[in-house]
């Protein structure tokens, strides 16, 4: 079996669904981060692989870069508010923030 | 003078009056002296027209000048075929004599109107009702077709209403006004279906057109029996109008109205309609129905004749006296004397319009003379109040003698000539018939009339007045008043009529008036006029003689009783108190139809009465109890009226179940006994669920149920779906996936 | 089957696993862990890929950054003295549903789908030259708005971050 373009695609989308599952069904927040994480990580695969198989070439590769840089960025912004959630609620479990609801 | 100029003529004379009916309706009390002076100016014009046309038609024209137009053609109708009305108007003898005749009693009741309805509530609208009279009249005259005639016949019974009710105030009045109305509409009923025959036999209603059709063979519905009955229907009209048996009982309450009023219509002309009518249509009448009017004539003229003699109020005796005079007529046209009962007919409108403006003047002085001495309760026309009035009222008096001798056929007197003919005329058919009893009556009854109309001069001029004190009251009437009564006296004597005073045959007027050919087939004709001819001939001088001698006897009687007090009435009417009483009281007949006619329609009216409160108000309440019970089902109706709502029941689960019986074999016999089984049970259940919950029970129950229904399922499925709302956004991100993979399968 | 195969089924399995360990495990710290191993496994994968500076650069941003800030965000948010690190899941089966229909459907796309694609590629050594070309003539405007980006994350952060004593147990209304 030749690894080709589809296995890597396959990979991401693998990692894909677990990080949408992650996001889904994690109570803690941080949790749900590492979901999101790990969504990012699948479609800078899917550029990757883009990058070396199909039409993509080196454009693939800055795009890629982009998306590390930019999910650094939000990697942070995202942990400030949970910390900040902490402080509020002294809880990070998703279904008790909702004062908002109340 | 030409054809058409004398028919414009005609037409003049004949719209005159009604202009005159109209003007004094509208604008009669603003005009001076409320218009009395344009009425009678009207009716002098057209009197003076008519004696033009008489004198034109009778010696420059002597073939019948008519005048005819299509009033309405309605093409082809279906079952009639083609329908057309023709009318037109008729100038023959007959009909410039009666027009005649008509405008000069109208005139001269007019002026005499003038002085005798001085001061009254309603003077113009009297003068109008007189105009509107007239016309009518004159429609009824010139006519020349049944349809113009029927509606001049309604028209005068409609003035004679009006005009018989004009002081409606007193009750008396206005019953008998009614009378009339209803009594002559009675004879009306027949004399329509009558022309109805005629019309759906020949579809015409010209008199010509008619006579020819029968002369031709056409007969109603090809019987000779038709024939007669509508000759007898017609005849029914005159019975009505001329007040024959038995309709002749409004004739005598017809005296609640003015005394000029009793003059024109009830003497002159209104009543004479009748006789005109049977001598228009007298080719029509077969033998048979000639017989029927001459046993009719003779009755009525007996009946009347023996009431007279007993009556106390002198425009009751009068008015008998007009009834057995007509009688007299009828009897004359039935027998075939056709000349002798129209020349009666004029001379007695003569003397009986005379008689009647006599006792207006008598009436009208009494009436003065108890004004005078304050008395209001003395009856001004009770005879035995008066007395002695020759005195004082020569004019009248004289003229009153006049028309006297003339009523009871004192030679040299016009009524002489025409009684005698008509006399003659009943004995010529007697035997030629061998109907005997009719000249034995007519005879009879002439001794009769003289008899009470002398009893009536005697007690009312001769002799002295009842009461003293009230004789220096008593004026003669103003020329108004006395004018018309010469004009009357001179008309009454022969020489108007026949230059011999014993003999009309030679005069004019039997030239002018000739008695008609007879239309009908030869089979069932009367004897025809050569025959008759000679028979009356024959006949002349026996009645003559046998009617002098009745006279004779009748005058003779009431000097007796009267003047000469030999024989007491008093003793005699006590003798036959019976036989007084019950001539007193007309024959008792007004008590005889108001206990058959009118009991019998009260009767009726109870019957129906019950019939609709019972039958169709129970129907009423049947369909609204059903519909109660249908829309709220038995279990609401058992509750309050328990026996209709299980009748309800039982006839709804009936029908329901019938027509359950009936669809379930139309599946059975299609080979689905499944079907048709299921068919049944169902709707046996449906049935009765329905009857038992009524409509409203599938208005609450099955609609709200379905209602209610819906409303249960979207709240359990409200709630159901509520549980998707979790207001975690993880959820929602969880649906947002699959939508995707939805939007995924769509865009494959 | 090649050595490049072999290489990549191992880094493969590596990367899927420890993203199942991530995600379906009850300790925040084992998920934690995990992740570290998953984004060795997916560097691994970028290596194989001829992308070695983006390989590099994930070890050191996502382990090296990301990670440990994953790791503070753990530590500070949870109550670590009572070793109470267990957290539970929700609804776990209509995602599992959703997110096997998910994976099968881009399984099935992927597999479907004819790519065009580039078996052999020229060896050109390493990429950061071709890279550092890239950001500096093509991309160079998204370059500088990613550092700008970049700053004001880090300063959105520490604003966001900060323990602000006033606010603290808010409950008196102001």
């Amino acid at each position: 079996m030749h690894i080709g373009l589809v296995h890597f695609l396959i990979v991401s989308a693998l990692l894909f669904s677990l990080g949408l599952y992650g996001v889904i069904t994690r109570r803690n927040a941080v949790l749900v981060l590492m979901g999101i994480e790990l969504i990012l990580n699948s479609a800078n695969i899917n550029f990757i692989a883009f990058a070396r198989y199909g039409g993509l070439q080196m454009d693939g590769q800055a795009i890629a870069v982009f998306v590390i840089v930019l999910a650094a960025a939000e990697a942070a912004i995202a942990l400030a508010i949970v910390l900040n959630i902490y402080h509020r609620f002294h809880t990070v479990n998703v279904d008790d923030i909702s004062k908002l609801k109340e | 003078m030409t054809q058409e100029l004398l028919v414009r003529l005609a037409l003049i004379v004949l719209f005159a009056p009604l202009v005159s009916f109209v003007v004094l309706v509208f604008i009669g009390k603003k005009l001076s002296r409320q218009g009395d002076w344009y009425g009678t100016s009207m009716l002098a014009i057209c009197l003076a027209l008519a004696v033009t046309i008489l004198y034109y038609k009778l010696n420059v024209f002597p073939e019948p000048v008519s005048y005819s137009f299509t009033w309405v053609d309605f093409g082809i109708v279906p079952v009639l075929g083609s329908l057309q009305v023709v009318l037109g108007l008729t100038i023959d003898n007959l009909s410039a004599i009666m027009m005649v005749v008509v405008c000069l009693v109208s005139a001269l009741v007019h002026l005499f109107s003038i002085g005798y309805m001085h001061g009254d509530v309603r003077y113009s609208r009297y003068f109008a009702y007189l105009g509107l009279f007239t016309f009518s009249m004159l429609m009824i005259v010139l006519t020349s077709n049944f349809f113009t005639m029927y509606v001049g016949w309604e028209l005068v019974g409609l003035s004679s209403y009006l005009l018989i009710g004009h002081w409606y105030e007193k009750t008396s009045a206005a019953d008998a006004s009614k009378k009339a109305f209803i009594v002559n509409r009675v004879g009306d009923v027949g004399m329509f279906i009558g022309i109805m025959i005629l019309y759906f036999t020949f579809h015409t209603f010209g008199f010509r057109e008619i006579f020819a059709g029968i002369a031709g063979g056409t007969v109603p519905f090809g019987s000779q029996c038709w024939l007669t009955a509508a000759g007898i229907l017609i005849f029914c009209g005159a019975v009505g109008k001329s007040a024959q048996f038995p309709l002749h009982v409004w004739l005598p309450d017809a005296m609640e109205g003015p005394t000029p009023v009793s003059a024109l219509i009830h003497a002159a002309t209104m009543v004479a309609a009748g006789v005109y009518l049977i001598a228009r249509t007298f080719p029509m009448m077969t033998a048979d129905a000639l017989m029927v009017i001459a046993y009719i004539g003779a009755i009525t003229a007996f009946i009347s004749a023996t009431i007279a003699v007993a009556q106390n109020d002198i425009k009751k005796v009068l008015a008998y006296s007009t009834i057995s005079q007509l009688g007299y007529m009828v009897m004359g046209l039935g027998v075939g004397a056709f000349t002798a009962g129209f020349f009666h007919l004029v001379t007695h409108a003569m003397f009986k319009a005379g008689l009647f403006l006599g006792s207006g003047s008598v009436i009208h002085a009494m009436h003065t003379a108890l004004h005078h001495k304050h008395d209001h309760h003395t009856d001004a026309q009770d005879i035995r109040n008066m007395g002695g009035l020759r005195k004082k009222l020569p004019v009248t008096f004289a003229a009153f003698l006049v028309y006297t001798l003339a009523i009871s056929g004192v030679p040299l007197t016009s009524g002489f000539l025409s009684k005698d003919s008509i006399l003659s005329g009943t004995l010529a058919f007697g035997s030629l018939t061998g109907h005997y009893l009719i000249p034995i009556i007519g005879f009879f009854v002439a001794g009769l009339t003289a008899f009470y109309m002398f009893r009536l001069v005697i007690l009312t001029f001769a002799g002295t007045h009842a009461e003293p004190g009230r004789e220096e009251h008593l004026h003669e009437s103003p020329w108004t008043m006395t004018l018309p009564l010469i004009i009357f006296a001179v008309l009454s004597i022969f020489i108007f009529y026949a230059p011999n005073p014993v003999d009309p045959a030679g005069g004019w007027f039997a030239h002018a008036v000739e008695r008609p050919d007879s239309a009908v087939p030869a089979a069932w004709q009367a004897a025809g006029p050569a025959a008759f001819e000679e028979a009356h001939h024959a006949a002349h001088l026996p009645a003559m003689a046998l009617s002098l001698a009745m006279a004779a006897l009748g005058i003779l009687a009431a000097f007796l009783t009267y003047y000469w007090k030999k024989i007491s009435a008093d003793a005699w009417a006590s003798r036959l108190s019976g036989l007084h009483k019950f001539l007193l009281n007309k024959w008792y007949f007004d008590e005889l139809y108001g206990a058959v006619v009118v009991g019998g329609t009260l009767a009726l009216t109870r019957v129906l009465r019950w019939f609709d409160t019972y039958i169709v108000d129970g129907l009423v309440n049947g369909v609204a109890s059903w519909t109660y019970a249908s829309v709220f089902g038995y279990s609401a109706r058992a509750r309050e009226k328990r026996v209709s709502a299980i009748a309800f029941l039982l006839v709804g689960v009936a029908v329901a179940l019938l027509v359950g019986f009936w669809v379930g074999q139309w599946f059975w016999l299609q080979g689905s006994i499944g079907k048709s089984v299921t068919f049944g049970i169902l709707s046996f259940l449906l049935t009765v669920y329905f009857f038992w919950a009524g409509a409203g029970g599938f208005d609450h129950y099955i609609v709200d149920g379905m209602v209610n229904g819906v409303g249960y399922f979207s709240g359990f499925f409200g709630i159901l779906l509520q549980k998707l709302q979790t207001g975690k956004v993880q959820t929602y991100l969880a649906y947002v996936i699959a939508g995707v993979m939805i939007l995924f399968y769509f865009l494959r | 089957m090649n050595y490049f195969d072999i290489i990549f089924c191992f880094f493969a399995v590596v990367t899927v696993v420890s993203a199942g360990i991530v995600v379906f495990s009850r300790n925040i710290i084992y998920s934690a862990f995990s992740l570290l191993f998953t984004f060795f496994g997916v560097a691994g994968l970028y290596v194989l890929l001829n992308a070695d500076f983006i390989a590099v650069a994930q070890i050191l941003i996502y382990v090296g950054g990301i990670l440990v800030l994953l790791l503070f965000g753990v530590m500070l948010t949870n109550k670590v003295v009572s070793v109470d690190l267990k957290t539970g899941t929700m609804q776990t089966f209509p995602a599992s549903v959703l997110t096997a229909l998910l994976a099968g459907a881009l399984c099935g796309i992927f597999y479907i789908t004819d790519w065009r694609t580039v078996e052999q590629v020229r060896d050109i050594g390493t990429t950061t030259n071709s890279l550092g070309e890239l950001f500096m003539t093509t991309y160079v405007l998204p370059f500088e708005v990613a550092s700008v980006v970049l700053l004001v994350a880090l300063v959105g952060a520490a604003v966001v971050a900060r323990k602000e004593k006033s606010h603290h147990l808010s409950s008196t209304p102001r």
